[in-house]
Parts: structure tokens; sequence; C-alpha cells
């Protein structure tokens, strides 16, 4: 079984709600990212999405934008994400990692390299921004043959009939985009996404995971009533982008911010 | 070069692909918005009303149609192909840009959204939009690179005369590429009342059609003038490009006339072996960037690169997915000329024929320059005079300080 169903089933037998952190790999230089890893799972995180810096993130903030410009100052490229991945592995082979990107770098890259080096430096899902389920015809079976899973976007003005689509081709979650919007935007409406996920779930036997407004523990656990998972991104970018020159601060900050998280939605 | 050959009629298909190239490539939170946009596209085109009314405005508020002008001094000089110029220069706000706009803000009447948003490099797009929303009394935004910014000051007083607030973007390098990003930013964040008028022919499906088919009306009464004059069709048809859409625009009513050939002209900055060229398809490989397949300026890893042209129209690092479908097909040919070859393209026509040229457009001049001596005096070419060029007389004045200051401008390139 991929790591991400056994880490849901894990969850759903405790009863609890996955806590689910995105970090910008290479942020602030590519030395830092493992150890940030590490730290998340320390403070409870049961999924890590790692993001791939591009040059051009049109659906993202310009937090995350910021933090591609700074993991591309440094050059990181996707072998060294490969690598991270690698280095993490070797003490966790457990925790589940989700490859967050655009489609150009992979493209660039070829489906099928891509495909052989994320799988076998221990990636087990993929989520691919700029690629609708309209055009994962080809990516998609290359990833599946890997057993590396597709993880798919679904927003507010969704249809019924789109989100079918989606999570039919959709594996391991779906990603409910909270706000329209980019990444990092300003405020969340709980009452709003229940009404939004309710019909997901006739649709879908995916769990649910709510990203984009997520900034700390009560924020977290109002989600997280409604939600088999959180996700949590642009804050803890902010607090890289805080610290860029005194990067030893990072990963204390970053166990605060996802501790107070893990707490209140345990609680 | 193996593939089907291009046929108007079937291009894009559902998908919104030319071949390999277009699509949708947009996160989910676009999609529906794009599909919307297609649908509303779809039904506008059937609408005999819709289309009166365009008709109209390009008459009556554009100034449709363009002449088709016989540049006889500069065939003279060049010694071969006979020259045709059609006119978008004199068209209201100055090029070609308005009638793709003018065509997208009736549609963002009919859908009932109020607020336009868009993007623009040269300002020359901005302007356009800023132009159309005044007209229709909606809220406008432009977003612009801060270096662009920086070097079109008279298109961004124009766009704040005009009622337009234009932002300024600052991430990345600044440029036409962020600009775009920020405006799929904003779209995303106000779905509900917002209308982005893409400018060219590129982002995801139906933009590149859709700007395509508002574009069109350039090719069709190019097509109908050059009969009239000559009694038959022309051999060759010349347009600079950037994202491509007055190129699309002028070849695309003659793509299915095997005998006319259609020639693109890319911008080879300060030269392809430079790397400070914007040239996508001569310079470039195919990727995926702002909602489409395409060819793209981008580095080993897949990072977009920047794009360098003297011509800030021309200075993106994408091309429209239709031109990278006539590439690799065969079915249109595409060149590059330099920035000096621009500049003295620009002088040229100044002193030979009284018209000051964009920048942009100076480009397909330079080519027409190269190639017509080399073509027969039965050849008829028609070249797509995209715009004007008091936009960029502070980039020319700069660049000729000298020959300025020394009163006389050596117009004359090509020996007499």
């Amino acid at each position: 079984m991929n790591r991400i169903d056994q880490r849901f089933a894990t969850l759903k037998a405790q009863g609890r709600t996955a806590l689910i952190p995105y970090l910008t790999a290479g942020d602030p230089a590519p030395e830092y990212t493992v150890g940030f890893m590490h730290a998340l799972v320390e403070a409870g995180a049961d999924i890590i999405e790692l993001g791939v810096p591009f040059s051009d993130p049109m659906a993202d903030g310009p937090v995350i934008q910021k933090a591609c410009e700074r993991a591309l100052k440094h050059g990181t490229r996707l072998t060294h994400l490969f690598a991270m991945v690698r280095e993490f592995r070797e003490q966790d082979t457990e925790t589940p990692v989700v490859l967050m990107g655009y489609l150009n770098p992979i493209e660039r890259m070829g489906y099928e390299a891509f495909a052989d080096q994320a799988q076998a430096a221990g990636v087990d899902g993929v989520l691919t921004v700029d690629m609708p389920p309209e055009e994962a015809d080809e990516f998609g079976p290359v990833l599946k043959a890997r057993g590396l899973q597709s993880i798919f976007l679904v927003a507010p003005t969704t249809s019924d009939a789109r989100a079918g689509t989606i999570s039919a081709h959709g594996e391991g979650y779906l990603y409910y985009v909270s706000l329209k919007g980019v990444t990092g935007a300003a405020t969340l409406n709980v009452d709003e996404i229940d009404a939004h996920l309710a019909p997901l779930r006739k649709l879908s036997d995916l769990p649910l995971c709510v990203g984009f407004g997520i900034r700390d523990g009560a924020t977290a656990a109002a989600v997280g009533k409604v939600a088999e998972g959180v996700i949590v991104g642009s804050v803890l970018v902010g607090q890289i982008a805080a610290c860029v020159d005194d990067p030893a601060a990072i990963a204390p900050r970053l166990k605060d911010i996802l501790g107070e998280m893990r707490q209140a939605l345990d609680a | 070069m193996g593939l089907p050959h291009p046929n108007p009629e079937f291009a894009p298909d559902a998908g919104g692909f030319f071949g390999r190239f277009g699509g949708r490539f947009v996160a989910e939170t676009l999609m529906p918005l794009i599909l919307e946009l297609q649908e509303a596209y779809e039904s506008a085109k059937q609408d005999p009303d819709f289309n009166a009314e365009l008709d109209a405005l390009r008459r009556d508020y554009i100034g449709r149609a363009s002449p088709l002008y016989l540049a006889e001094r500069l065939t003279e000089r060049l010694g071969g192909a006979r020259i045709y110029l059609k006119r978008e220069d004199l068209m209201h706000t100055g090029a070609h840009k308005i009638n793709n706009c003018i065509g997208q803000v009736l549609l963002a009447r009919r859908m009932g959204k109020q607020r336009i948003i868009a993007e623009t490099g040269a300002g020359m797009h901005g302007v356009a939009t800023a132009t159309v929303a005044a007209r229709f009394g909606m809220e406008c935004i432009i977003y612009m690179g801060s270096t662009d910014i920086d070097r079109q000051q008279p298109n961004v007083q124009r766009m704040k005369l005009l009622g337009a607030k234009v932002i300024p973007v600052t991430s990345g390098t600044g440029t036409l590429k962020d600009a775009m990003n920020d405006a799929l930013r904003d779209w995303v964040t106000n779905v509900a009342d917002t209308f982005y008028i893409i400018g060219t022919v590129a982002g995801p499906h139906p933009y590149p059609a859709m700007v395509r088919d508002f574009q069109s009306v350039i090719g069709r009464e190019a097509r109908e003038q050059v009969v009239e004059k000559e009694g038959r069709l022309p051999d060759s048809l010349l347009a600079c490009i950037g994202g491509g859409s007055n190129a699309m625009g002028l070849f695309h009513p003659f793509l299915g006339d095997e005998d006319v050939r259609l020639i693109g002209v890319e911008a080879a900055g300060e030269g392809l072996d430079t790397g400070k060229h914007a040239a996508s398809l001569q310079g470039g490989s195919p990727g995926v960037l702002h909602g489409n397949r395409t060819f793209l300026l981008q580095t080993a890893e897949g990072q977009i690169t920047d794009a360098h042209s003297i011509s800030a129209g021309l200075d993106y690092p994408g091309i429209g997915p239709e031109h990278a479908w006539l590439h690799e097909s065969g079915r249109a040919e595409y060149v590059a000329v330099t920035d000096d070859e621009a500049l003295d393209a620009f002088k040229t026509l100044c002193r030979l024929e009284g018209i000051i040229p964009a920048l942009e457009s100076a480009h397909a001049i330079a080519h027409a320059i190269k190639l017509a001596p080399t073509l027969p005096e039965d050849h008829v070419m028609v070249l797509n005079l995209s715009g004007r060029g008091d936009k960029d007389m502070a980039t020319v004045t700069e660049h000729l300080a000298d020959e300025l200051a020394a009163g006389a401008p050596a117009a004359d390139a090509p020996a007499q």
C-alpha cells in the first residue's frame, strides 16, 4: 500500500485529522530542506508537501513566489529534490512525501525520467498545479505505473460534474482550495467550506484535505472539524522569509507553529 | 515535416490543441473560468446581434477597414517585390491591439462582468484595453512590469488618462511574463465580476483561438483589398511576432491558400547566438507556460528565461501555440532580425514613405528589406504595419542620439 493511503488509514482508525505542511525545496538554501522536513515530522506532520521551485508560479501568491526566487537563486533543481527526499528517507521511511509544482520543469526532464527518479528517491505522490485532469492522460499513467499517486486540486468554483472527473483521476487525497484565489490570501469561512465539501463526499471516497488560508491552531482546528486533513503552506514559508539572515532560527519556529496546530487538531 | 497539414477549419480541436501545442494547462482555480469563457465565446460567435455590434464598432470607433497601401518608394528602392503595407498603424489607439480588445469587451459585457483586467508589455495592449473599458464604462486594472513602466512612460500616462489603474509588477524580472502572472492571480481572486482581456494569441484555450478570430479582420480585409488592386492573391505575407497576434490575424484567412508564403519575423535582439533575444521559435524549445504548451525561452531545467528586444512589444519568452504548430508543420516560415536591423528599417520607412512605424513593425520591414530584392518584380508582398512609432520616440532617440545631433539621420540604408 502507498504510504499516503497507509497514513490516512491509520489516522482514520485513530480518529485524527491529517496535518500536511508545505515547504518550497531549496528555501532559503538547499542544505536546510531535509532538516526542516525532519523538524516538521517531529512537530506532528503526517504528510510533507515539498514544492518544486518554478520561475513563474502563477497559482501561488507573493510569499511562495519569493520562496521560489530564493531557491532558484541557489540553483535548486529537480535532481536536488530527489537527493533531498533520498536523504530524508535514510531516517524516515514512513512519512509520505508529495512533490508539488508546475508542469514545465517536469516536461523538460521528461515524464518517465522524472517518475523513475521520484520513485527511486522515495516520493509517494505528485501534485502538478497547472495540469488539470483534462491534460493528465499522458503523465498520469506514467506515475501510476511506478506507484506514484496523482493528487489533484478542487476549487470552490469547480462544478459537481468536474469534481466527479477530478476524483475519478485523483488518488491519495483531494486538495480542496479553500479560497478563491492564490495561496497565502486572507480570510477563511469554515461554514462555506463545509457546504462545498458535502457534495464532494458523495462524489469521492478520497480523503478531503483543505489548503490555502490556514494560519494557526484556531484556523487549523476549525477546518479540521470538517475535513480529513489541513494543509498549511504560506505561514510556514513566511517564517523562512523572516529568518533568511538567521537560518538557525527557522526550524524551531516551524516546529512551534506546526506543534500548535497539532495540539489544536488533537484537542 | 510529417505533421498533418494545418486546416483552419479544424484548429484548434475541442481541447484547444493545435497539433501538440495549446491546451488548458491551468490550476483548477482557473479551469471553471476558462470553461465559462469558452461557452460564452462560442455562443457570442453565433449571435448575429453580437457580430453586428462588433462590425459597427470596427467601422465607426476603430476606423476600419485599414488601408492597404502600396509603398512605392520602398518598392522602388529595394528593386524587387511589390510591397503593400496593411496600415494597422492608422487604427484607433495606433495599433492592431484594439481589434481584439473591442471584441473581448463586448464579450465581457455580455457575460455581465464589470471589471476588466489586462497585462501589458509595451503598453499598447494596456492602452487599447483602457480605451475600450472607458468606452463601455467599466473599471480597468492594468498589470505592467516595473521595468516596462520605466521605459514606456507615455503609454502609462495614456492609460491613467483613460481612467485605468496601472499596477506595477515587481515580482520575477518585472516584465511582461510577470505582469501576466499577476493578472492571472487577480483573475482567480476576483472570479465573480472580472474579465481578463489577454492581449495576444497565447494563454489557455479559448484565448489563442478567440484573439486570432478577433484579429483575423486584418487578413480578411487584406485579402479583399489585394484582390481588388492586383486581381489575385498575394505571393507572401510578412508580420512581426512577439506573442504573435498581428501575424496570426493576417495569416489566418490565408492558411488554406498553399501558394501564399507566410513569414513571421521574431526579434533576434542582440543576436540569436548572444542569448539576448526574444525568438522563442528559433532560440527556444517546447514547454508549458501561462496555460499553453508552446515554444519557450527556458533553461535546461525548465525555468523560464528573460526575453530581450529593443521593442518592448516583442519582449515575451513565449509565442502563440498556433504559430508553434505552423512552425513545426512547415506551413509558415519564421525568421529573426536584430535590434540594429530593426532600427535601420525604422529609419528607412520614415525617410522613404513618411511613416514612423512601431519598432515591432520595423522588424517585419527589416526582413522585407532583405527579402524583397531577391524576388521578382511581379511578386506581391503584404506586410502588416501593426502599429505606429510615436511610443518609441524615446528609445529611438536614445539609440540614434549621435545621428540626430548631427542633424542628418543616415536614413538611406539601402544603396540607390
